[in-house]
């Protein structure tokens, strides 16, 4: 390296900090520090890895070779990935008219009595602990001993008590165990919905409900014909938020079965695709169309953002 | 008074049934508790509801579980591991959320509204999608398996939420006190530290504790940037683990389960009005 190159070097940064300084005194390069580190950030961890996954996902275990689109229709083939689909199918079918009928039944009875907020700490306070927590909780509700031992299981000990045999069940498959599994996400998430749904109803002016009764119409008509329709946006939400978890449903399944059983889903198997069995091609497929699945719910994200603002 | 009477008694029915509810929701936690004081044969021998046909005798009742799963199975160590991963993944990207919150609600910049149409997206992008090349760039850079790169793997991932819900707040301020304090020569920083921050207070602590209760609660993200080490392992990590090598040793189980809750339990019945907010000011987060 010459002196000369290094003059044009000191030349060329002195003229590259001038610039920053006039940037900054005309306060346009302000916002950038302030969303710098964040846009950073976000890019690092969400936009390129995600962008790098669905690259990944036509390439074999290793990201070496090409391989077309082989990992998706493994996915689409292999008999547990289709009985993960079924049982991601099962969970959205139950788990999410189950949160959110529960959230609104407590929100609204709850609503009626003088302990109310005992009642509604009580329904969300498992939305505090881990998913582990509730897995360890919620297996041993479910422990099964053979029927000639004494059931420590709640639910076993309710069956002998009535003169039932013992049921296994997080083994009984394919119903009994998923359902079993699903109950525990009901559990957990009841409270978030009712947490929202309760806003939503107490928004309701109650002259209007009250209008309703003096008109003679019953409580049940004034349910379904008054609070209903007015919660229907909140309902939504609620109920799309909802759908996003239990697509992306992992830790429950991770800790309670791990997939075994017939009660395999979707995230869980992406785990072990990556981490088990080491093939990043497979599991970046299976992450694509946990993403597919959930994009329908990011258009309505957006849009709803678009109609916030409209407002504005 | 009859009038009194009767509408007390048709309104049994509801109060049965919201007792019911509330029951159903907290005794499978009662027992978890119960049973992490009793002794290990007790356990095996009887449900923990016998312990209600001699409420008063307390000697059936022991500390020893906790003592061996928080000395001897290393609970006590994956505790502390949980604090040192979640405090500074609370306060870190809480910090950098609040600089962008600001600069979107109140700077004008090229490119504002796409970035933050970006953002919202990425609230719901699954973090699968990220897994594979975040963790071939932290085994380069030797970030796997170490507190600070779980510390920014969780500051990525809770950037989206924490920017969305301070932006709904701060935007909200009034105009009028960003107009007269630049009239006054106030800087766009010290408008920041010295109105924006102090006015964002109940907004920034209801994050705080959804940051603090995510990433305490965290499994995936800790089990595949972290591994199931004892040295770094948090909770979540290690209780899964004994829930395969200890299935049928419930009193353990129990004990290490009621350890991780402990904390998050106090913080979200003391904080629960900043939960709630949080969770109303749009949650889309799972």
């Amino acid at each position: 390296m010459t002196k000369s190159d290094n003059y044009i070097k000191i030349f060329y940064i002195s003229q590259l900090t001038e610039r920053i300084v006039i940037a900054m005194r005309t306060k346009k390069i302000t916002p950038w520090l302030y969303i710098g580190p964040a846009t950073f950030l976000l890019f690092f961890f969400l936009v390129y890895p995600s962008i790098n996954t669905a690259y990944i996902s036509f390439f074999n275990y290793n990201s070496e070779k090409f391989v077309g689109i082989k990992n998706y229709l493994y996915c689409f083939t292999n008999e547990i990935m289709l009985n993960s689909f079924r049982n991601n199918t099962l969970w959205v079918i139950v788990f999410v008219p189950l949160t959110v009928f529960l959230g609104l039944i407590i929100a609204v009875l709850a609503d009626r009595v003088k302990y109310e907020s005992i009642v509604k700490s009580v329904i969300f306070m498992p939305m505090a602990i881990s998913f582990v927590g509730a897995g360890v909780i919620w297996k041993f509700v479910y422990a099964y001993r053979p029927a000639s031992a004494a059931q420590t299981g709640i639910l076993n000990a309710f069956r002998s008590f009535l003169n039932s045999e013992p049921l296994p069940w997080l083994i009984e498959k394919p119903w009994l165990n998923n359902l079993c599994l699903i109950m525990v996400g009901v559990w957990i998430w009841t409270g978030f919905c009712m947490v929202i749904l309760s806003a939503s109803y107490k928004g309701i002016p109650r002259e209007l409900l009250e209008a309703a009764r003096v008109d003679g119409a019953t409580e049940f008509k004034i349910f379904w014909k008054i609070i209903l329709p007015l919660m229907k946006p909140t309902l939504a939400v609620v109920a799309t938020t909802m759908t996003i978890n239990v697509l992306k449903v992992f830790d429950i399944v991770y800790v309670m079965t791990n997939g075994n059983f017939n009660t395999e889903v979707i995230a869980n198997r992406m785990y072990k695709e990556m981490f088990l069995f080491r093939n990043f091609g497979r599991a970046s497929a299976i992450a694509v169309i946990l993403l597919v699945l959930i994009i329908p719910m990011i258009v309505i994200n957006i849009q709803r953002f678009r109609e916030q603002e409209a407002i504005r | 008074m009859i009038k009194k009477l009767i509408s007390m008694f048709s309104s049994v029915p509801l109060h049965l049934v919201i007792v019911t509810v509330a029951l159903i929701w907290i005794l499978p936690s009662i027992g978890l508790w119960l049973t992490s004081f009793r002794s290990p044969a007790d356990v095996a021998a009887s449900g923990w509801w016998t312990v209600f046909e001699h409420p008063f005798s307390f000697t059936c009742y022991t500390l020893e579980n906790y003592q061996e799963v928080i000395v001897k199975i290393g609970i006590g160590r994956a505790f502390i591991n949980t604090l040192l991963i979640t405090i500074p993944a609370t306060i870190i990207p809480i910090l950098i959320a609040s600089f962008a919150a600001y600069a979107f609600a109140w700077m004008q910049f090229p490119g504002r509204r796409l970035l933050f149409v970006i953002l919202v997206g990425l609230l719901v992008v699954p973090l699968q999608m990220t897994l594979i090349p975040v963790l071939r760039i932290f085994n380069k850079l030797g970030l796997a398996g170490t507190f600070p790169g779980i510390w920014f793997a969780h500051t990525g991932y809770g950037l989206p939420l924490i920017i969305y819900l301070l932006y709904n707040f701060i935007s909200g301020l009034p105009s009028e006190l960003f107009d007269s304090s630049s009239i006054d020569g106030a800087t766009p920083f010290q408008i920041f530290i010295k109105i924006v921050m102090p006015l964002s207070l109940p907004a920034l602590a209801s994050v705080t504790i959804f940051q603090f209760l995510w990433v305490w609660n965290d499994l995936l993200v800790a089990l595949i940037y972290l591994g199931g080490t004892p040295d770094v392992a948090p909770l979540t990590v290690r209780i899964s683990a004994l829930v395969g090598s200890y299935g049928q040793d419930w009193e353990l189980l129990t004990a290490a389960a009621f350890v991780s809750m402990a904390l998050p339990l106090i913080l979200f019945l003391g904080l629960q009005r900043y939960f709630v907010k949080g969770i109303l000011a749009g949650s889309v987060k799972g």
